[in-house]
């Protein structure tokens, strides 16, 4: 019997993976070959999907991407014992995407069937939990923020400062609410690591409830996501059965029960007080902080909010120690993130690495260049909300003070690649487009601001009293970012400002009203 | 006649269900428990049973799960997702955010709109297929991206397009 691995992750099957399983089971059936077919995670190689591996005595051989129409040819020339054909790529684990990578959150995402929890214990999972069932709640904090943590949501807020406010007040009821709502642009790290591997965020929230006092918790993960639902909900049930959630879980005084909320299309529900109103049933407006989540969060009561990101990175914390996932990373951004790097781009993929790595390094050795062969002309880092980066940029390593430095932002670690035909002032007419679209409308330089902004744009890129609007745009952004309640109103200047000051010659056409002329088409 | 709303605001007036679509609307409140914190997953159900939200299961939701009308309303059109009139058989979500577009979604977009003969967020004249725009699917390093159902879709050209919808209406005719 041999086994052969072909994914269940989205973007594998946006590509094909199910008609690729299909075939090679209708093949096998020809050949009378015995196969036994896993549907795993991904491994993150995008550029590759469908990846098709065949377990080998030496390990797993890599093949793809691969066609429907390759799958007999494969067969023939003997995939099935690893042997070489053009799709083929030698050992996963020896692809250099692959190995130059520092894999702790995603050490098993791709390698086991995400639905097994056999799998998931054989690859060191509840490792973790099985530590903090046996600590204090009070060191589980301390060894959080031993590990230097921070919010991977963005924010970069330390987990365990969170954590500890939390721990330390009294309460009749408190939770855990993650936020997988993960709606920025070139991310896409919280959906393969639920798809791929989804009890390592269970054990995360469990841990977290564990330090907390929490006995209940949320999933909110977006709508668009349907595969990310299925697969936590089938796993919720099955850690369930096996008692790794509900009522003391593995025989220990703690419960902790989990359930999944679904979006419904808006964007700014990845704002955390806008998800809390969100997970409640109600419309997703921001509110007002003080007071803040951890003291009063979903349902006033206080609430533990992490990234999925964040609480994926807690197992590996509780098993290894604080101190060894410290030693990942520089400055005051320790130990890993999960880079995403997506648009134009020829090998995207997830590339987890400690922090320190540069845009460039993503982009040019693990990306290849530009899909188009044409030259990089920006990169946008940190989603809808991060400030695209020239050239000149692309040596900043990747910590948090460091981007803030050049007017820019890690956030969830998500790389969007453009090549030289893009047209800056038109992404920042897009996003300021795009806040209008996504603002709650609580507040009124988000709501108003917004739509102000795309008309000024509009008039900049026109020619219509360039000089005069390119001063109001300055203006009204410094007006967002000072005077907005959350981060939508107030970071949308950092895309749009960085658009200004790094790709000026854009801004500054002769008036030909191009945007607007293609608008009215 | 029901509790007063946490709210404050008046209570819906008591309606009992008197067709089709307001009884399956009941049953999907019953089923979240007439739970108001459920209200996004109810409204989730009901489109998912109804193809779309109608004014009149309103003020049968906010009956069952105490809330006033308003406040159902309210949720109901905040969220991008709740569709207020009935749709096309099938609804493609055409991701339009920046990952997207640097693989030229503005392209596809205008594709579909005049090959499907609508614009974003109509639905073709023969009431197949309805397009609509969303930021991101999460398929970002094999973009464009565009959602049917349940079926993601990566690496979208037009002519991938095509052949993506002509696929659809022979799923239908089967």
């Amino acid at each position: 019997m041999i086994t052969v691995y072909v994914p269940r992750d989205a973007a594998a099957l946006s590509v094909g993976a199910d008609e690729v399983a299909s075939a090679i089971l209708a093949e096998a059936v020809k050949l009378k070959k015995q196969v036994r077919l896993i549907r795993n995670g991904s491994r993150g190689m995008l550029y590759l999907e469908p990846l098709v591996e065949v377990e080998t005595p030496t390990g797993r051989v890599a093949y793809g991407p691969v066609t429907p129409g390759d799958v007999a040819d494969l067969f023939k020339s003997g995939f099935l014992e690893g042997k070489s054909h053009k799709l083929g790529h030698g050992l996963t684990e020896d692809i250099p995407y692959f190995k130059k990578q520092e894999r702790l959150t995603f050490a098993r995402c791709g390698i086991t069937d995400p639905l097994s929890i056999e799998d998931y214990i054989k690859y060191d999972g509840f490792k973790g939990l099985k530590n903090a069932i046996d600590m204090k709640p009070i060191d589980i904090v301390t060894e959080v923020t031993t590990s230097g943590l921070r919010g991977r949501g963005g924010a970069g807020f330390p987990t365990g400062i969170k954590w500890k406010t939390v721990h330390d007040l009294k309460g009749d009821q408190k939770y855990v609410a993650c936020n997988a709502d993960e709606g920025d642009s070139g991310t896409f790290a919280d959906r393969m690591l639920m798809e791929g591997d989804p009890y390592c965020l269970i054990e995360g929230m469990t841990i977290a409830a564990i330090a907390g006092g929490a006995t209940k918790g949320y999933i909110y993960i977006r709508s668009e996501y349907p595969h990310a639902i299925n697969v936590l909900k089938e796993a919720i049930e099955i850690a369930r059965k096996a008692n790794w959630l509900g009522d003391n879980i593995q025989g220990s005084n703690y419960s902790f029960d989990l359930y999944v909320r679904r979006g419904a299309g808006a964007y700014i529900c990845g704002e955390e007080t806008s998800m809390l109103e969100s997970i409640e049933g109600k419309r997703g407006i921001v509110r007002y902080k003080p007071p803040i989540p951890a003291i009063e969060g979903l349902f006033g009561k206080p609430t533990i909010i992490n990234n999925v990101m964040s609480f994926a990175a807690v197992p590996i914390i509780l098993d290894k120690g604080g101190e060894f996932y410290k030693n990942y990373g520089v400055g005051r951004s320790r130990g890993t993130l999960a880079f995403q790097i997506a648009g134009n781009i020829k090998q995207g993929g997830l590339v987890e690495k400690a922090f320190g790595v540069t845009t460039r390094e993503l982009v040019e050795d693990w990306g290849g260049g530009t899909a188009t062969g044409r030259p990089v002309r920006a990169v946008q880092v940190g989603g809808p909300l991060g400030a695209y980066l020239p050239e000149s940029k692309f040596d900043v390593p990747m910590d948090y003070e460091e981007f803030a430095k050049v007017d820019a932002m890690v956030g969830h670690g998500g790389l969007v690649v453009f090549d030289d035909t893009v047209d800056m002032a038109k992404m920042a007419r897009f996003a300021m487009e795009f806040c209008v679209l996504e603002s709650c409308g609580k507040c009124t330089p988000c709501r108003i601001g917004s739509t102000r902004g795309v008309e000024t744009i509009d008039k900049i890129i026109a020619d219509d009293n360039r000089a005069k609007n390119m001063e109001l745009l300055a203006d009204l952004c410094v007006t967002m970012a000072d005077g907005s309640l959350c981060a939508m109103g107030g970071l949308t200047p950092f895309p749009v400002m960085s658009a200004v000051k790094g790709f000026p010659d854009d801004f500054n056409k002769p008036g030909k009203n191009k945007f607007l002329a293609e608008a009215a088409e | 006649m029901s509790k007063k709303p946490k709210s404050g605001l008046a209570p819906a007036p008591v309606k009992s269900a008197s067709n089709p679509a307001e009884l399956k609307a009941l049953s999907v409140c019953a089923s979240h428990g007439n739970r108001a914190s459920e209200l996004l997953e109810i409204l989730h159900d009901v489109q998912h049973e109804l193809g779309y939200v109608p004014e009149s299961v309103l003020p049968v939701i906010a009956n069952a799960v105490n809330l006033s009308r308003a406040e159902v309303h309210g949720v109901v059109t905040f969220y991008h997702d709740f569709k207020r009139e009935p749709v096309g058989r099938h609804t493609i979500k055409i991701c339009r955010a920046e990952a997207c577009q640097s693989m030229g979604t503005d392209h596809l977009c205008k594709h579909a709109e005049k090959s499907l003969k609508t614009d974003m967020g109509g639905t073709s004249p023969d009431g197949s297929v309805t397009i609509e725009q969303v930021f991101c699917l999460g398929n970002c390093a094999l973009s464009p991206a565009i959602l049917i159902g349940d079926k993601l879709y990566g690496k979208v050209d037009a002519k991938r397009f095509d052949e993506i919808v002509a696929g659809l209406s022979k799923e239908t005719a089967a």
